[in-house]
């Protein structure tokens, strides 16, 4: 395997990473609120219909994400009502804020469009484009660090560099500022925080809005820098395989871009090599596409070891007698 | 020091009201506490002791009634209200973020701005100087929940002087203490009326109130029904005060006559679910006609013990019941099982374990029992008799209100706890296990629940105690076994020893140290938190 083959692998890594790092993160600030959220997939594929189609009707692309960006907030804004206001079963409302975006993208799809539920490819403007860094193409030249620059580092959409920007910037609101330590804290013990005098409901709130930003990014991502417009599921259970790397990165920023560097990594290699012929049997081209799902399936199995998870999570704070 | 009625009071309270529904929690309350004094609360279960403070700390909102803080009349409709009014709560469960540390737990909510650096370094000086001031010494880099449970108060007490409280209100603070973490703790307290705060003490215990209280107010049934100096009372007369007619304090019994043994214990060990070994191997045995008292602070493997006695949980070792072993396995355990071996339980936790609250007391009454010919008519329940059974142990028990179709709930935690009781002793088991018989119940019924005890081992039967309450452990027992971290520290005869001997025990401590008891208590403490940490990965 050449040095081209091994960079296009990790570059096509790069991007498929992406999506998963922002809806990753966005699980993360809402996790760690002890709001736990399923519905990460319904909220990209509500922004990812949202993008691509006000992008294809004004031409826009920065009108796209911000169509989709409003579409997951408003999804997450539901999710808020129900499961904080409303001290709902968290995991039924994000099940069904999925199901809904499933529906309702489609349904609109068709209604506006006419193309049986997907909408026009996008062109131009209405997409996201590569960025080339500066001197990517006079560095060029020198051997493996320039074609690594050029070729991995260099050549991505906007929102791939903000994806990999949130990392370092979720760690430090998290672990630096008065915010993220009130976040955590409404996490592990609500009580605490309400006995100090912060309000409970207006920290899970604003974390909830946050990871509904990050899901906005992750859907327009996909559909207006990944690929050129909507079709129906297109989000393929990237929010589940998010969650997955959530529990597999133990809720902390750094791990979460280990993990989604893994599943993109496997997507990666699933397309690129469609049959793998090991000598004594050949890898199916099924296999290899099932296998991040595989993987999911066994992290979540409990291979991850001791994670312990946020533990408010899942638990609507009622202040006791 | 001020103690005159000249000053204004640190906090008074003038005809607070707070109904919840029909229940009506607190009736026209009026109190005045002195600036720089400890004032004590004292009341049973329900009496309305913890709704008071709740308006006091801004949780509920008084119905009718007026605060006033320092001579002000004061609006406290938030907790941040009562923090920027002077006011700290220690609260009975601790509101800590257990994977936070100390410093952390500190500022959160008191943060001085945006960014958490300049806040904790502020917050460590500052908690150097409380340190030094208060002796309220503590490591600010800890984490939390590696702390004994005497250090978690100690950062609740910090945080609330942090927010520069000039009134603290500690509700029930010494339940999960052992009994030299409490003296420490009434050394603190003492020290911070010397610094003149104003202290409110929240408690059920009679004892801490003539310990250490200067003035103590009696509420009950939602009314305050006096306020007298502590120096002028004695415990008798808070307790018919908080009762409402005169209560025997002491259990009144003769010397036990014991037998053979009926229950015998050989190296029993449990595991939890986390893989923590709670039950590190003990040995026991109870005989015919005696009480033994298990005495320990919540947590050292107590409850697991009657668990395995009971049938709801696995265990390894050996346990000989009447001679005969019985399964520890989890196979052919179960509450059924243990029953049909003469082994009655009244379960620590009464509402979760030992009763369902929405069915009626008839019901409750056939649990676990159910199968009994008497309660059968053909393949059917034959309810009318059960009803009458039932019927038939609430007057004999005492039970009030007498009535079979009442829902649990309905009764107070005194009635509930007898109808358990009564389910239990009334089917004459040769091993009664007991736990916690006297959590929320009332003074009155407390007198009552241990007759019946009493009464049960006279009759010759065996009785095994489990009970964080001292007092109760001391005055009912024949024999006290203490457990510590999973193990049996020791066996005394109650006549012969005293509370000081056994909160040593009950701190893992079998020969007086040769230095201070508390640093001695402290690091055994220390150890078993660190044991059980390292257990948990």
């Amino acid at each position: 395997m050449d040095l081209l083959t091994i960079l296009q692998v990790l570059d096509s890594t790069v991007r498929l990473a992406t999506p998963l790092l922002l809806a990753c993160l966005a699980g993360l600030f809402s996790e760690r609120a002890g709001i736990i959220d399923i519905g990460l997939e319904g909220k990209m594929l509500g922004s990812a219909f949202f993008a691509a189609a006000i992008a294809s009707l004004s031409g826009s692309v920065w009108l796209g994400l911000l169509a989709g960006i409003g579409a997951s907030l408003v999804l997450s804004a539901i999710h808020g009502l129900a499961s904080i206001t409303y001290r709902g079963n968290q995991l039924i409302s994000g099940l069904a804020i999925t199901m809904l975006a499933q529906g309702m993208t489609v349904l609109i799809a068709q209604d506006w469009f006419k193309q049986g539920g997907r909408t026009p490819s996008l062109e131009g403007g209405a997409r996201f484009e590569p960025i080339t860094l500066p001197f990517a193409e006079a560095l060029q030249g020198v051997p493996v660090l320039g074609p690594i620059y050029h070729d991995l580092i260099s050549g991505h959409t906007i929102l791939v560099y903000v994806a990999f920007i949130m990392v370092p910037v979720t760690w430090w609101v998290l672990f630096r500022t008065r915010f993220g330590l009130r976040l955590r804290a409404v996490g592990e013990n609500p009580a605490a925080v309400d006995t100090a005098g912060v309000s409970v409901v207006g920290l899970r709130f604003a974390a909830v809005m946050i990871c509904g930003v990050l899901c906005g990014l992750a859907g327009a991502y996909l559909a207006t820098g990944l690929q050129a417009g909507f079709v129906k599921e297109m989000t393929a259970g990237r929010g589940y395989i998010a969650l997955a790397a959530l529990i597999f990165a133990k809720w902390r920023p750094w791990y979460a871009l280990y993990a989604c560097l893994l599943f993109g990594l496997l997507q990666a290699v699933a397309l690129r090599y469609q049959n793998i012929d090991l000598g004594a049997f050949v890898l199916p081209v099924q296999f290899m596409d099932a296998l991040p799902y595989i993987l999911t399936v066994v992290i979540l199995a409990g291979f991850v070891g001791k994670a312990i998870p946020p533990r408010a999570g899942g638990e609507p704070y009622v202040k006791e007698r | 020091m001020a103690r005159t009625g000249a000053v204004s009071a640190a906090i008074e309270l003038k005809g607070i009201s707070k109904a919840f529904g029909p229940v009506q929690a607190n009736k026209d309350i009026s109190i005045r506490v002195i600036p720089g004094t400890i004032h004590g609360i004292i009341g049973e279960n329900g009496a309305g002791k913890s709704t008071l403070m709740s308006i006091l700390y801004g949780f509920y909102k008084a119905d009718k009634g007026e605060i006033f803080i320092q001579g002000h009349k004061t609006q406290i409709p938030d907790s941040q209200a009562a923090i920027a009014a002077g006011i700290g709560m220690v609260f009975q469960h601790f509101k800590l973020v257990p994977n936070f540390t100390v410093l952390e737990n500190v500022i959160l909510g008191a943060e001085d701005g945006a960014l958490l650096k300049p806040s904790i370094a502020k917050a460590r000086k500052a908690l150097t100087d409380l340190a030094e001031e208060y002796e309220l010494k503590i490591d600010p880099d800890a984490v939390v929940e590696t702390l004994s449970v005497g250090h978690q108060q100690r950062v609740e007490i910090l945080k609330a002087l942090y927010r520069q409280a000039d009134i603290l209100i500690l509700d029930e603070p010494t339940g999960v203490l052992t009994p030299a973490e409490a003296d420490q703790l009434f050394r603190i307290l003492n020290r911070l009326r010397e610094e003149g705060k104003t202290i409110i003490l929240i408690t059920h215990k009679l004892r801490e109130i003539m310990d250490i209280t200067d003035t103590v107010s009696v509420m009950r049934r939602g009314e305050m029904t006096a306020t007298v100096k502590t120096s002028e009372t004695s415990p008798d007369q808070l307790a018919e005060l908080m009762v409402g007619r005169k209560v025997l304090l002491r259990v009144d019994k003769q010397p036990a006559q014991p037998g053979a043994p009926v229950l015998k214990i050989h190296d029993l060990r449990v595991v939890d679910k986390d893989g923590v070994e709670r039950v590190k191997g003990i040995d026991l045995e109870v005989r015919a006609g005696e009480i033994l008292g298990i005495a320990g602070v919540a947590g050292n493997g107590q409850s697991e013990l009657l668990e395995v006695l009971g049938g709801f949980r696995a265990a390894t070792g050996t346990i000989e019941m009447n001679g005969q072993p019985i399964d520890l396995t989890g196979k052919h355990s179960d509450g059924q099982s243990r029953r049909a071996r003469g082994i009655a339980h009244v379960p620590e936790d009464r509402q979760r374990e030992g009763l369902i609250m929405d069915f009626h007391a008839w019901e409750n009454v056939a649990f676990g029992y159910h199968h009994d010919p008497a309660y059968q008519s053909g393949p059917l329940m034959n309810n009318a008799a059960i009803k009458a059974d039932t019927e038939r142990k609430m007057e004999k028990f005492d039970v009030r209100p007498p009535n079979p179709m009442l829902t649990a709930k309905n009764f107070s935690g005194g009635n509930q706890q007898k109808i358990v009781v009564a389910r239990e002793i009334e089917r004459n088991p040769d091993l009664l296990l007991v736990g916690q018989p006297t959590r929320g119940v009332d003074i009155g019924a407390i007198e009552f629940i241990h007759q019946q005890i009493v009464s049960l081992r006279d009759a010759g039967k065996a009785v095994l105690l489990v009970s964080v309450e001292l007092d109760e452990i001391l005055s009912l027992s024949d024999r006290v076994a203490v457990m510590f971290d999973g193990h049996v520290m020791g066996e005394r005869d109650p006549k012969q020893t005293d509370e000081k001997e056994l909160g040593l025990l009950m701190a893992g401590i079998t020969e007086m140290p040769d230095k201070p008891i508390i640093e001695a208590v402290e690091e055994q403490l220390k150890a078993k938190q660190a044991r059980e940490a390292a257990q948990h990965g």
